[in-house]
Parts: C-alpha cells; sequence; structure tokens
C-alpha cells in the first residue's frame, strides 16, 4: 500500500519538481508556496480533508472509496507528493545550468536533455523518495481517519501500534513497532543500494 | 548574394541581454571547411557568436542563414545535431570518461563502438582514463575528454571556445594537430582564440571582434601581418586599451 502511494507520488511529482526546477514561468512562486506547505502539512489534516472529499456526501463520495485501502493510498500519495516534487526541485536545480546547455551542444533533445538532468540529479532524487517513503510509513492519523483501522481491511502497522498501545497490549504494540523499523531500515537499503548502482553508473 | 560555398551566413545580426547589446555583426560568411579563428578581448562577443552558431540562442534582431536556408526559432534536431561546441568550461556528466565521450552518440542512437571510443580517448592521450570517473579529472584532461567527446560523432561544424585554454605544451600540440586533422576532413571550425600564434597556425581566417562587431576579418597571416584597421594593429601590438 505503502510502494503504491509512494509509486503514484514518484510519477507525479518527479515530473512536477523537474519542471520547477528548470524552468522559470509565472505562477511558479505560488505552486512552490504550495509544495513547501505541503511538505510540512500535519498529515492528519490531509486526512481530513480526503475524508471530506470521499464522504458519501463528499464530491468524490460515488467512488465509495472510505474506509477502503484506496482511501488510504489516496491520503498517503497526497502527503508523498509535496516532498517528492519539491525535494526533486532541489535536486534538479542543483545541477549545473551549463549541463543542459553542454548535452544540447552534443546533440541531445529536448526530453535526452531532461532525462540527463535528471540522472545527473540521482543522488537528490532518491533522497526525495527515501523522505517521502519516511513520511507516509510512519504515518498514523491520515490513514486512520480515512481507512477507519477495520481489522483485515484497513489495520496497518502503525494503526495497530496506536490500538494495542491504547488496550494496554505493549509487547504486541512493540513487536509491531519493530517489525515497522525492519521494513523501513529493509526498504530504504534496498534504495540506497539502487542509488549506489547508479552512481557507479 | 550568399557566395556559394558559405555555410554560415549572418545578416545584420544584433543580439543582446535586456538593454545590452553583446553582438552586432553586419554580416558574416563562414565558408564550407575554413578554419575561421575568432580573436578579440575577453567580453569582444566571441563565445556569444559561438552560441549563435550552435544555435543555442536565438539573434535578437537580423537572421543566420544556413546552407542558404534562413533558421527558424526552433531549428530542427537534425540540423542543430551536425554542429557541436566544445565550451571553455565543458561540463562533464557525472559517469565514466568513457560513457561522456560516448554520449553524443548515445542520443543519436547510433551504435556505440567501445573501440571508436577508446581510439579517440588514445588520440587526446588518454586512454588509461577511459574507466575512471570524468568528475575526478584535472582541468586539461576534461579538456580533452570534451574534445573526443565532439569529435565522436563526426560532426560538420566544430565550435572550439578556447580549445586550448588550460593545456600544456604538448597537449596544445596534441589537440592542434587534431583540429587540423578535422580541418583536412572536411570539417567546418570555428575557433575563439586568445593566442595569435594559435590563429596562425590553425586558422584559414581570423576574424577580430571588439566589443560585439567585427573589426577586420580576412586571410590569417595577411591581416595579421599587415592588419587594416588601427584597432587591429593596436590589438595586436598589445597597446590596445580596455
Amino acid at each position: 500500500m505503502t510502494g503504491l502511494a509512494l509509486l503514484v507520488a514518484t510519477l507525479a511529482g518527479v515530473p512536477l519538481g523537474a519542471l520547477l526546477g528548470l524552468r522559470r514561468f509565472r505562477g511558479q512562486r505560488a505552486i512552490m508556496l504550495v509544495l513547501y506547505t505541503g511538505m510540512g502539512l500535519p498529515p492528519v489534516v490531509v486526512g481530513l480533508f480526503v475524508y471530506l472529499l470521499l464522504s458519501r456526501s463528499g464530491p468524490m463520495g460515488s467512488l465509495g472509496w472510505l474506509f477502503t485501502p484506496a482511501a488510504m493510498v489516496t491520503a498517503q500519495a497526497i502527503i508523498a507528493f509535496p516532498l517528492v516534487a519539491g525535494l526533486t526541485m532541489s535536486a534538479v536545480a542543483g545541477v549545473d545550468q551549463t549541463v543542459q546547455q553542454q548535452v544540447t551542444a552534443l546533440g541531445a533533445s529536448r526530453w535526452q536533455c531532461l532525462w540527463t538532468v535528471l540522472r545527473e540529479a540521482r543522488v537528490g532524487l532518491t533522497a526525495a523518495i527515501v523522505a517521502a517513503f519516511g513520511g507516509i510509513i510512519s504515518e498514523v492519523g491520515a490513514v486512520m481517519l480515512v481507512g477507519g483501522n477495520i481489522e483485515g481491511q484497513t489495520r496497518v502497522l502503525t494503526t495497530a501500534i496506536v490500538l494495542y498501545t491504547r488496550q494496554g497490549e505493549f509487547a504486541l504494540a512493540m513487536a509491531l513497532g519493530v517489525v515497522l523499523i525492519a521494513i523501513a531500515v529493509a526498504a530504504n537499503i534496498l534504495l540506497l543500494q539502487l542509488q549506489g548502482r547508479l552512481h557507479e553508473r | 548574394m550568399s557566395a556559394p560555398d558559405a555555410i554560415y551566413r549572418f545578416e545584420s545580426v544584433r543580439h543582446g541581454y535586456g538593454t545590452r547589446t553583446v553582438l552586432d555583426i553586419e554580416s558574416l560568411d563562414v565558408m564550407r571547411g575554413e578554419t575561421l579563428a575568432l580573436m578579440g578581448p575577453s567580453g569582444a562577443g566571441k563565445s556569444t557568436l559561438l552560441r549563435l552558431l550552435q544555435f543555442l540562442e536565438r539573434p535578437s534582431a537580423g537572421r543566420v542563414v544556413f546552407e542558404g536556408q534562413a533558421v527558424s526559432a526552433e531549428p530542427p534536431l537534425q540540423l542543430k545535431r551536425r554542429i557541436t561546441t566544445v565550451f571553455q568550461h565543458p561540463v562533464m556528466l557525472n559517469r565514466s570518461v568513457r560513457d561522456n565521450v560516448a554520449y553524443g552518440l548515445r542520443v543519436r542512437g547510433a551504435r556505440r563502438s567501445d573501440v571508436h571510443i577508446d581510439s579517440l580517448l588514445e588520440e587526446v592521450g588518454l586512454a588509461s582514463l577511459a574507466e575512471a570517473r570524468a568528475r575526478t579529472l584535472s582541468g586539461g584532461e576534461v579538456q580533452r575528454v570534451a574534445i573526443a567527446r565532439a569529435l565522436a560523432f563526426n560532426p560538420d561544424v566544430l565550435l572550439l571556445d578556447e580549445p586550448t585554454a588550460n593545456l600544456d605544451p604538448r597537449n596544445v600540440r596534441l589537440v592542434e594537430e587534431l583540429i587540423r586533422g578535422r580541418h583536412t576532413q572536411g570539417v567546418t571550425i570555428v575557433l575563439a582564440v586568445h593566442q595569435i600564434f594559435q590563429a596562425r597556425r590553425l586558422a584559414d581566417r581570423t576574424a577580430l571582434l571588439l566589443d560585439g562587431r567585427i573589426v577586420e576579418v580576412g586571410p590569417t597571416h595577411a591581416m595579421l601581418d599587415a592588419p587594416q584597421d588601427p584597432r587591429t594593429r593596436a590589438f595586436l601590438t598589445g597597446d590596445m586599451i580596455y
């Protein structure tokens, strides 16, 4: 679930971040303001927003997504998106301006130029995705709100931990916490290895 | 009318940034297959002229004609790919030297032959660094890799901005031999130079730029031996105050 949300956020966030980092256009500062605000937005507020959006009387209520994994993915993707886009922007903007000119003079098309700049920014891009991953895997409030913490359906590690802690089942909560940490470590090892491999190429 | 063998023709080209005009060229032809040297003090507009020749920028006014055709606002990729520039400060991509040299072939979808790449690296005396990361090279090595990278895809037009500025005498000779070799093969070459002697060694014709204007252009030896314009004379003797 977290993976799917991350994928959605990456597919939307990397192009927007690249656009913001490479081009100058009207309304750019407004978008950046929204992104930066989004990066610091309490996830629970995003949860509330998605809740209202998906609630039966909400604009997207007809989807029937509320209290389903789909709602949780939506909330997570919205939380991750500004992180991916904002950090991609700074990674891409950090690539020397002259790189574009250089690769253009070597015959790169616009898309090839963009691709090359993204490749040059790959370390920063991985960091963006890692940060977004960290942001959503540790998330409780939003997924609890829109998912409902229904056993066997929308109960995830974080919400289960909250539940067990409230019930006084500390050992179980701790165990789940360890599992969560293990998943986070494993995922980050994977990403770092990917980053390392990219770096060598 | 344009001479039949002019590959570039500048017609009343003016170029500037904001209100500042950096280039103002009434007319200039670059002949097919010639080596043309651009001389002049720093800030004279040499690099800007090269950028216009590479179609990286559009002139603010006037037009650039390439092979008899006025160049549009967005020249086709196929046309741009016949031209390449070795910049004064070449940018190395964050990958190996060999991958850097192969970049131009890669973007053209050409099959990359390591033998070809390595023989180019051999030519610039860097065969042993093929696997090295390009960002770890010294200034002089970067410049030579940049030249190999530009030659890899056999451009029709080669633009060089101070190609030997960071090189020791041995490598200056090596690079000059490469440039002369391409000249023999019929490549059109435009190079910005500081050194008068380099213009003499390499260029069929030389143009002197001053404050964005062409003061004088002509066959290199004739012009350097007997400059017609007093400003050219002043520049050549080092008396120019700027």
